[in-house]
């Protein structure tokens, strides 16, 4: 009896696990298969078949074009945040967990959590104007600042969460030896995080990476366009011409999947650390 | 205890120093915006030249009008639908995943796909794949999907909300598989022995430990979906369309400011967006005491 109901939930969530698997992969091969495609292929072959003529020309007419400079937009606005985020997260959150009890950890900490239920497209407007009185509008600058601003919270939050773990008396062994918190900081606590330093940069580089709307609103000009923003500019470029189209976007994608590749671990973690604790 | 006391003093000052560079940089460009859209919701503002007093005007304008309620509408249905979608397949996949195995890490790889695209990405694809001519309804016995998916008034929402389950739901599944394994198999040996059927054990021991995290993965859901605009922009084209079909809330604040360039009434509907949003994690935070990270960090 109880066997034949194992069974029977086993059977529905295995059969929920291959339908959905199916949705998730037929989707990214139909892309990349579309990507290699000459654009007679495209309206002659049948979707799901590989392609007739298998090419890589629409690959070459991407990275002909000004691929590079959007991948260097992204290189640079990625790296310039997940820095700046992970630098300022790691000192707030050592500030937070070393004044345990005191006024400034418990508001500081209080104001991080309000600010994981802001949301980015609620406030981009007085973002907007503070960017142009701030004469950064149409730089990378722009999109740096807010996004380093909203990945804080979560990045606090997991690192504070990491170091409330760090035995307090490896703390005390340093005072004993006349540290000040500068040097528990430097070397105790960023040693220490490691972990948790690789986890939160893993996770805010793929959110930046990503993001949309801070390019979209902050910048302007096709020199400044990272990718997410460049893939929306291709489709006006290259119009019908979906191969190509798809080839920009797995362009796009191959840093996030080679992050995929190098650091799945820390990835996982990150996107379940902040929240499944 | 003097030891305590001394360096408590002392990093005071430091302290003060470290927290300061991320706070301000949250502080402009987070919390200062949350008063700011209240302040620009009463002010007239075209986004380029300079910003005049408006009083109540755009909230008597914004709440009047028709097309903020159908916004407000849409928005609803599409949280209430994403969140009824997809925490039966999170569940179940999470359920599926949890215990380790090969097979179990190969569909763990496949289902982490989505999450690496960006929404922009995703969005042109599945634009591309729905196309009614050249799209997957093309392929021999998929004809059924050679239809107007997205250009359709009555198919684009659902359509729209299908996608964002293909984004979201790996994410979901995620929180799910590392709940249950956080779950002791004490607990479901106990049960064993005291006789207890594989489906009393998931009912009485799986979800009941899966609370916590089937509230954080559904104020995630229904805050996130607030929000949802990358992906409706990217696939209906900017315009929240066919018509109005998709214009949700953070679509319609887009439209009005950064397109009709009234900037004191898009503010007046972010306003409602941040009312929103604060006031359903607050209520999913009173609800599942989220806030014990807090006191776990008090008891410190």
């Amino acid at each position: 009896m109880s066997t034949a109901v194992t069974r029977a939930r086993r059977a529905l969530t295995g059969a929920t696990t291959l339908l959905w698997a199916a949705i998730v992969v037929v989707p990214v091969y139909w892309l990349v298969v579309t990507s290699l495609r000459t654009r007679a292929d495209f309206t002659a072959d049948s979707p799901l078949a590989p392609p007739g003529h298998p090419t890589l020309d629409n690959y070459r007419t991407v990275l002909d074009g000004d691929f590079t400079t959007y991948l260097l937009n992204s290189v640079l606005v990625t790296v310039a945040t997940v820095a700046l985020t992970v630098l300022f997260a790691l000192m707030a959150a050592f500030a937070i967990v070393r004044g345990a009890g005191s006024r400034l950890s418990r508001v500081s900490f209080r104001l991080y959590l309000l600010g994981l239920a802001i949301p980015l497209q609620a406030v981009i407007i007085p973002v907007y104007l503070l960017i142009i009185r701030m004469r950064l509008y149409d730089s990378l600058l722009a999109i740096v600042l807010p996004s380093a601003a909203f990945a804080l919270p979560i990045t606090v939050m997991i690192l504070v969460s990491f170091l409330r773990d760090v035995p307090r008396s490896l703390f005390e062994a340093m005072i004993v030896d006349g540290a000040g918190d500068w040097r528990m900081l430097l070397s105790l606590a960023a040693p220490l995080a490691r972990p948790a330093l690789m986890t939160v940069a893993v996770y805010d580089g793929l959110q930046v990476w990503n993001g949309f709307l801070f390019p979209l609103i902050l910048t302007q000009s096709g020199d400044k366009a990272v990718l997410p923003l460049a893939l929306t500019l291709y489709r006006g470029q290259f119009g019908i011409d979906v191969p190509a189209t798809m080839a920009a976007v797995v362009l796009s994608t191959l840093p996030m999947f080679a992050l995929f590749v190098l650091a799945r671990r820390q990835l996982v973690a990150g996107l379940t650390a902040g929240f499944s604790k | 205890m003097t030891l305590t006391a001394s360096t408590r003093r002392r990093s005071g000052g430091s302290g003060l120093l470290m927290a300061a560079p991320a706070l301000l940089l949250f502080g402009l460009f987070g919390l200062v915006p949350l008063v700011g859209v209240v302040a620009l919701s009463l002010a007239r503002w075209d986004g380029l030249g300079s910003i005049g007093w408006a009083g109540l005007a755009n909230w008597g304008d914004t709440l009047t009008d028709g097309a903020t309620w159908q916004a407000l509408g849409l928005t609803v249905k599409v949280m209430a639908v994403s969140w009824l979608v997809q925490t039966p397949i999170a569940l179940a996949l999470g359920v599926f995943q949890a215990p380790r195995g090969r097979v179990r890490a190969l569909f763990a790889v496949l289902f982490f796909l989505p999450l690496l695209l960006s929404a922009v990405a995703i969005g042109l694809t599945w634009q591309a794949l729905l196309d009614p001519s050249f799209g997957i309804g093309a392929t021999p016995g998929l004809h059924w999907l050679a239809q107007p998916l997205l250009g359709s008034p009555d198919l684009a929402l659902y359509t729209v909300i299908f996608v964002i389950a293909w984004q979201f739901v790996p994410f979901h599944a995620l929180l799910y598989q590392a709940g249950i394994r956080q779950i002791p198999t004490a607990l479901y040996e106990a049960a064993a022995l005291d006789g207890a059927g594989p489906v009393a054990r998931f009912l009485h021991i799986t979800l009941p430990q899966l609370k916590y995290t089937m509230v954080t993965s559904s104020t995630l859901m229904l805050v996130g979906s607030l929000t949802y605009f990358d992906l409706i922009f990217v696939l209906s084209g900017g315009t929240g369309g066919p018509g109005t079909a998709t214009r949700v809330l953070p679509l319609a604040m887009y439209i009005t400011g950064f397109q009709a360039h009234d900037m004191g009434r898009a503010s007046a509907v972010a306003t409602l967006l941040v009312v929103f949003g604060l006031g359903l994690s607050m209520l999913m935070t009173r609800l599942s005491g989220f806030t014990r990270m807090d006191s776990q960090q008090e008891g410190m």
